[in-house]
């Protein structure tokens, strides 16, 4: 019980992962995929960012009450700083999969996965 | 000053990109020099990298003078210097060709096509060149996203195609992420160099986070090269995407992936883990004989060129899992020199396909005849050239890299691998020939038919196509020949001394 009770935070991002996948598998709505990859990779985001977290530890900016020698005191801003990055990229893919979007949009005036594989083949 | 030459690559085409933007303006004529000034400086510079390497070993460059650990390093030795010569050098010549086709399929998208193009170039020199996990993330993701956009300028369709393979590679991107949030939370480094260091420091049996770890990430690089269950997203891809695009990620793209890919299994995790600790490489090595048959096979069921194409780089990819799965050194110098063989076969083979498209307006095969090679013999010259290489004939490329990966199987006595390698090569053979036999045997009887499906002689010139499409095709053949021929060289100067340590 411990053992779910102490990583509930890791739960939590092990659900979103899940949530995710089933999203850009089973959906066959285009914009229903991007939402499940948008939440595939929030999911991995949170996970890298609850990686940094230490118990009894302050943010890290410098205090002089806690000395720089004991990084026991400060949790680890690395993976914030990487994770503000990989946000960006996220970003970035969202934006090129939404003109994507638009553009099958256009040709085909549907966002349905299996109408398109249709439109696809009978072309 | 070759200290400084590393960084200079990706701001050469950082600065390439910005520019080609820019000339959109006034002055859009330029955006083609300007893009091949880029690729012919950085070929140059990376030939140049190459050449040090080579005289005087590997070296490092650090990002604002931060050492390892902390800061960022680019790290030139013998396998990146060898896998940025190649990229580059292939990518100038296909730049170089791109000039007519580009006119014909994407009109008024010319600038921004090239600024795109010089993004993904960025992305990849940047994956080749670095030493630190994460910013290989970063370059990965400019590199696929530059690649989605490639994709998605082509033919009717090819936007649903960049959409799937986007989907498909950022879940990748996400495995890969996931599985480095894991060693970063194990390790606390992000360095490569540092990260070898501490892993075999650490307990595998009590340690699932360094299995979990390096499955995600395997399976994460190995969605971006298109090993087999994973390739779903490259026929569309390859077929629908304009003429260049094709030709520029088909030999690049999956390449640096299966650099990737070397470079975190041999050079990371270290050999014996992965083959004794964990079974990735047994596992890569059936999945990548499976795709090699299955490619194969498909590849002999299609009609349109570039789609044969497509579905023969899923088998050539397999036979650079193969080589890397065999984990010994005759497996290596398989793997490496397959990346140079196949970055140019593919290469000269969708130039080839690009030709006939702007010259006859289709590359259906079935609708190849007699006539085509004498409209134009040098460019079915370069083809049945790599076609041979790619069956693997001696004395061209393509026999050399399947001779050491026979000789890896024969060394781990896999014998179902070699038996796989054998009958791999009987199928390329069936589903070249098949073009080549109609190429030059058939007699064009259907010349009404061809008239009938709307090839209207004033659209499409005939003839060979201008001179700056049929040289690149003959560079690629020939230099087929050359490193077939030379290829004893090469393996000693150049992939010799690129052995990861502990095989």
């Amino acid at each position: 019980m411990a053992f779910f009770l102490g990583h509930y935070a890791y739960w939590f991002i092990i659900a979103l992962l899940l949530i995710g996948f089933y999203a850009i598998i089973f959906k066959r709505n285009l914009v229903k995929q991007i939402i499940g990859l948008s939440i595939f990779q929030t999911s991995i985001i949170l996970f890298w960012v609850a990686s940094a977290v230490k118990w009894n530890a302050t943010v890290p900016i410098y205090d002089p009450a806690f000395p720089l020698e004991e990084t026991a005191n400060y949790i680890n801003p690395l993976p914030h700083t990487l994770m503000l990055t990989a946000i960006v990229v996220g970003v970035a893919t969202l934006g090129v999969a939404f003109a994507l979007l638009i553009t099958i949009y256009k040709h085909y005036k549907t966002l349905d996965e299996e109408e398109l594989i249709k439109e696809m083949k009978r072309w | 000053m070759v200290e400084n030459a590393p960084v200079l690559i990706p701001v050469i085409y950082m600065a390439a990109c910005m520019l080609i933007s820019l000339t959109r303006l006034r002055y859009r004529w330029l955006a083609y020099p300007m893009a091949l000034a880029a690729t012919v400086l950085a070929s140059a510079t990376a030939l140049g990298i190459l050449y040090h390497v080579t005289r005087h070993g590997s070296f490092n460059y650090y990002f604002g003078g931060w050492v390892p650990p902390i800061g960022i390093e680019y790290v030139i030795d013998p396998l990146s210097a060898f896998v940025l010569t190649v990229i580059n050098i292939v990518a100038g010549l296909v730049l170089y060709h791109s000039l007519n086709v580009n006119r014909l399929e994407l009109g008024r998208k010319v600038v921004p096509y090239y600024a795109v193009a010089m993004l993904l170039m960025l992305g990849l020199n940047g994956i080749v060149l670095t030493g630190d996990f994460f910013n290989l993330f970063v370059f990965l993701e400019i590199s696929s996203l530059a690649s989605y956009g490639l994709i998605a300028v082509g033919e009717r369709g090819s936007a649903f195609a960049a959409f799937r393979y986007l989907i498909l590679g950022t879940v990748g991107a996400s495995f890969y992420l996931l599985g480095l949030g894991f060693l970063h939370l194990n390790t606390g480094s992000l360095n490569m160099a540092d990260l070898a260091a501490i892993i075999p420091n650490l307990e595998f049996g009590k340690d699932p986070a360094i299995v979990i770890a390096l499955v995600m990430m395997t399976v994460g690089i190995c969605i971006k090269m298109a090993i087999f269950p994973l390739h779903g997203w490259l026929p569309d891809a390859y077929t629908l995407a304009p003429s260049t695009s094709s030709a520029l990620i088909a030999p690049i793209g999956t390449k640096v992936a299966s650099y990737i890919l070397i470079r975190t299994l041999f050079f990371v995790y270290g050999v014996d883990l992965v083959t004794e600790g964990i079974p990735v490489t047994t596992i890569l090595g059936w999945l990548s004989a499976i795709g090699i048959i299955y490619g194969s096979i498909l590849a002999i069921a299609q009609s349109e060129l570039k789609r044969m194409l497509a579905y023969s780089s899923i088998a050539q990819i397999g036979y650079i899992g193969l080589g890397i799965s065999m984990a010994n050194p005759l497996g290596f110098i398989g793997a490496v020199l397959h990346v140079l063989n196949h970055a140019f076969m593919k290469a000269c083979l969708f130039l080839v396909a690009a030709n006939l498209r702007t010259q006859v307006g289709h590359s259906d095969i079935s609708r190849f005849d007699d006539s085509y090679r004498v409209k134009m013999p040098w460019t079915m010259a370069a083809f049945t050239t790599a076609a041979i290489s790619m069956v693997g004939l001696p004395p061209l490329a393509g026999f050399f890299s399947k001779w050491y990966l026979a000789l890896a199987t024969i060394e781990n006595s896999q014998w179902v691998f070699l038996a796989v390698i054998l009958i791999s090569s009987l199928l390329n053979a069936v589903y070249f020939f098949r073009v080549i036999e109609k190429v030059y045997m058939k007699s064009p009887s259907g010349v009404a038919d061809d008239a009938g499906a709307g090839n209207d002689p004033a659209q499409f010139g005939s003839g060979e196509p201008t001179s700056s499409m049929v040289i690149p095709v003959l560079v690629f053949a020939a230099a087929l020949l050359l490193i077939g021929i030379f290829n004893a060289l090469i393996v000693t100067t150049l992939i010799q001394p690129m052995m990861p340590p502990g095989m």
